[in-house]
């Protein structure tokens, strides 16, 4: 109980008015800030270590002055998300589908979708989140120094990853794998018969090994040629320099649907790697992993459980037959105050772009010029992998 | 005589003949190109060749300007309009054109503030550049960093102002004490600087309004060619005072400041830019505490600028070099002591000299500052590389997005190029 009263008042602007009241004076220094070209204040940014730790010293004096117990449930990461009002969410520079700024500058896509989830679970505001773009090779040293709270690039979660890099991949937002492209002339049907083909290839990729690994288990040859970055492999693939091209089928589809005749080269069903892209949060603070953790979970749920942008208003506006759904919604039991914030945390995940599969459909599916089947990221209702625990 | 001659022959012309006009072979287009274009069989033959693949590359290109479709919303759109005939896609640039210029995130209701300091850029540089101008406007000429920093940053005027009543204050310290001792007043006028910035924060702080005149805009906002030309114009005027410096400083006789030189050039040229850019982006942030917000673009500032004056610094040398022993034997023999030797005999000429190698590095430096795309900067190439070509609906688009940046560059570059002859001839008053 101490615990739902502990959470209840603990909106930002609560914070902020007594964080105010505590030093005497009006709320903090706010300052104008412009995100997705929107005008917004929000409190003067952390600069120094002695003002992280006065800050922490005035927070925790609020929770007092305020008559709550201090709430060690409240993860280091959750207090400065809420006290910046930002998420701050690292994302690429730019990768067709999962995350791109468009003519005004608002980011959109898949992995951008996840990073808005959380962002309105915690804050209660989609647009409260600063998209940090990241290129492959700074992407892990911005998670680690702290300059973005959550992960949501693309990434595999690898063994290496996870373990030796001190991250915590909090579950899988997309299961890809390496596929292949070939023009439909060549009349090939399953990779099995590729054999003395030539192939557009990545250099110094994983790909490169498992198209190895792929070709000498089943005892065919081919002719790698190597290729640097995705687009000088389309104007290989294009003139014909190479019979196949081989990368992550989500981006062969990608690449395939910028063609100016995508229908004149085909998909083949192998696929030979896994590649599992999850967004990805700091070791060492595991309330924070569980919030991103369970926002992405109820993504997942809702679709399982039909709970969609456009009906959730009239689920979360009382209790349903379903008691998953209430739980979900937070219309019944307190999984909100578990974790630390609002009873409705997950009702505002799901509506900020709806649940696992509109985002799918709307930024990758089959209708987008991307047209990426479920396949795999299907609930496992349907065939797929995509299976949340349960909300309990 | 002419009596006698009129009567020996049968006809003599009284008048003189009308000029005729040259052969047709002399003249005109025809002896131009029999001179330069077919002059032997090998130049006709590779005149032809050249003119066959001139056709060939206008055959191409020409219909594919032409007929280029500027009002689509995508690339697939784009693409139906063109209905299979050859045409550009420039719609890609009349869509993003605005976030090819200021990137991405910079708001666009306040595009006029750096287009403003883009206009004054050329009010600013003028008086440095053309020395006909009254040296009066190089009064506005030292506030326009100032201004132009207010403008593109926006914030509390405060900053800029600080900043400047900061530089104000150290040069008051450094003239008190410059009498004494040269050492005393640059350390004492460096210090003074310092303190002054240290306790204006606090001001700052304490006065700045919550709504500002000009609305405050992030670094990471900051994007497109207007990163570019931040880039290059802050670090090619940071790094030529300082590029003077460490070249003198290697042609000292006092051993610490002359290893200090020489260690800080070699140590500098030996390593990429690409490396000394990583380190600033990446490496810093292991170092400094969580939380700390020290500006990327000013940790970028500093890095090329490092890169840059090294270069300078060296071209600086070769023009020291260059010049005869006489020419610091006769400063010397007029009783000039060093700072007036180097001020009024020496760097003149040495600078005359190494006007081309100052442009070259120049230009090297501004097209460097595409660099920055690989530490997610979105400059030019990295907005195209990223965001637009991203975009579901312009995934594809290469030709076009990359013409129209070269072409801004080479607008830039060739500009530079033609001042930096302008300024050669216009200096060239003698030795020739």
């Amino acid at each position: 109980m101490a615990v739902v009263l502990c959470a209840a008042p603990l909106t930002p602007e609560a914070f902020k008015q007594s964080l105010g009241a505590l030093r005497g004076r009006d709320p903090l220094i706010h300052y104008t800030v412009y995100r997705d070209g929107k005008k917004i204040d929000r409190p003067l940014g952390v600069t120094t270590q002695e003002e992280v730790k006065m800050k922490k010293t005035a927070f925790y004096g609020a929770l007092a002055v305020a008559g709550l117990a201090a709430s060690t449930a409240s993860a280091a990461t959750l207090d400065d998300v809420r006290e910046r009002g930002v998420l701050n969410c690292g994302v690429t520079t730019g990768l067709v589908g999962f995350a791109s700024p468009d003519a005004n500058g608002v980011w959109d896509g898949f992995d951008v979708g996840v990073c808005r989830a959380v962002a309105a679970a915690v804050l209660g505001d989609p647009e409260a989140v600063e998209f940090v773009p990241t290129t492959g090779k700074t992407r892990f040293t911005a998670l680690a120094s702290g300059e973005i709270d959550m992960l949501a690039r693309n990434t595999t979660w690898t063994f290496s990853r996870d373990v030796d890099l001190k991250f915590e991949f909090v579950g899988i937002n997309y299961y890809d794998g390496q596929g292949f492209m070939v023009p439909r002339d060549l009349g090939v049907s399953s990779a099995k018969d590729l054999d003395g083909a030539t192939v557009c290839i990545q250099t110094g990729t994983t790909t490169e090994l498992n198209l190895a690994d792929y070709f000498r288990a089943n005892n065919i040859s081919y002719e790698p040629v190597p290729i640097e970055t995705n687009a000088e492999a389309q104007q290989q693939y294009l003139a014909g320099a190479c019979d196949v091209y081989t990368t992550d089928a989500s981006g062969l589809a990608a690449t395939r649907a910028s063609f100016e005749n995508p229908g004149d080269h085909v998909l083949l069903p192998e696929i030979v790697s896994k590649e599992p892209l999850g967004p990805l949060v700091r070791h060492g603070d595991n309330d924070w992993g569980d919030i991103v953790r369970w926002t992405l979970n109820a993504l997942i749920a809702a679709e399982e459980l039909g709970v969609t942008s456009a009906n959730i208003e009239e689920l979360a506006a009382a209790p349903t037959g379903n008691p998953e759904v209430n739980r979900l919604l937070g219309t019944e039991g307190e999984l909100g105050a578990m974790l630390g914030l609002e009873a409705d945390w997950a009702k505002n995940a799901i509506a900020a772009g709806g649940n696992y599969g509109e985002l799918f459909e709307k930024n990758i599916g089959e209708n987008t010029p991307i047209g990426l089947a479920r396949g795999l990221n299907a609930q496992w209702t349907d065939g797929g992998l995509l299976y949340s625990p349960p909300f309990r | 005589m002419s009596d006698t001659h009129a009567h020996s022959v049968a006809f003599v012309r009284t008048e003189t003949l009308p000029q005729l006009p040259p052969p047709v072979g002399e003249r005109g287009a025809v002896k131009w190109m029999r001179e330069n274009l077919f002059s032997t069989i090998p130049n006709g033959i590779l005149t032809l060749v050249a003119l066959y693949v001139i056709y060939r590359f206008a055959a191409f290109a020409l219909p594919w300007i032409a007929n280029g479709i500027w009002n689509t919303d995508s690339l697939a759109e784009c693409r139906e309009v063109l209905d299979g005939t050859t045409g550009a896609c420039f719609s890609v640039i009349s869509e993003r054109w605005n976030q090819l210029l200021f990137g991405f995130s910079y708001p666009s209701e306040l595009y006029w503030r750096p287009a403003l300091a883009f206009v004054l850029l050329f009010f600013a540089a003028a008086p440095v550049m053309f020395f006909d101008l009254p040296r009066k406007l190089l009064i506005f000429t030292a506030l326009y960093p100032f201004i132009a920093f207010w403008l593109i940053w926006g914030g509390t005027i405060l900053t800029p102002l600080f900043a400047l009543v900061g530089i104000v204050v150290g040069y008051l310290v450094y003239s008190r004490y410059v009498r004494d001792s040269f050492a005393m007043g640059f350390f004492g006028g460096v210090l003074a600087a310092l303190i002054f910035w240290w306790l204006s924060g606090y001001v700052t702080a304490a006065l700045a309004p919550e709504e500002p005149f000009l609305e405050a805009v992030q670094s990471r906002d900051m994007g497109g060619f207007m990163l570019n030309m931040i880039l290059g114009v802050v670090c090619v005027s940071l790094s030529l005072p300082l590029g003077i410096v460490l070249a003198l400083g290697r042609q000292s006789s006092m051993p610490i400041i002359k290893w200090i030189c020489v260690i800080f050039i070699e140590f500098i040229r030996g390593v990429p830019l690409i490396t000394l850019l990583f380190v600033a982006n990446v490496v810093l942030a292991y170092f400094l505490p969580p939380g700390t917000t020290f500006d990327l673009i000013l940790r970028v500032i500093i890095m090329i600028t490092m890169f840059s004056s090294a270069y300078i610094a060296e071209v600086i040398r070769g023009g020291l070099a260059a010049l005869p022993k006489g020419q610091y034997e006769a400063a010397d023999s007029l009783g000039l002591d060093y700072a007036q030797a180097m001020r009024l005999i020496i760097l003149p000429q040495a600078l005359k000299i190494s006007i081309p190698g100052i442009v070259n590095v120049a230009v090297g430096l501004f097209k460097d500052t595409t660099l920055v795309s690989v530490i997610s900067m979105f400059d030019l190439v990295g907005m195209i590389r990223g965001p637009i070509l991203s975009s579901t609906d312009w995934n594809g688009v290469y030709w076009e997005l990359f013409m129209a940046a070269s072409v801004l560059f080479f607008v830039v570059c060739y500009g530079i190029s033609q001042y930096s002859q302008w300024l050669e001839r216009r200096l060239a008053t003698d030795h020739r």
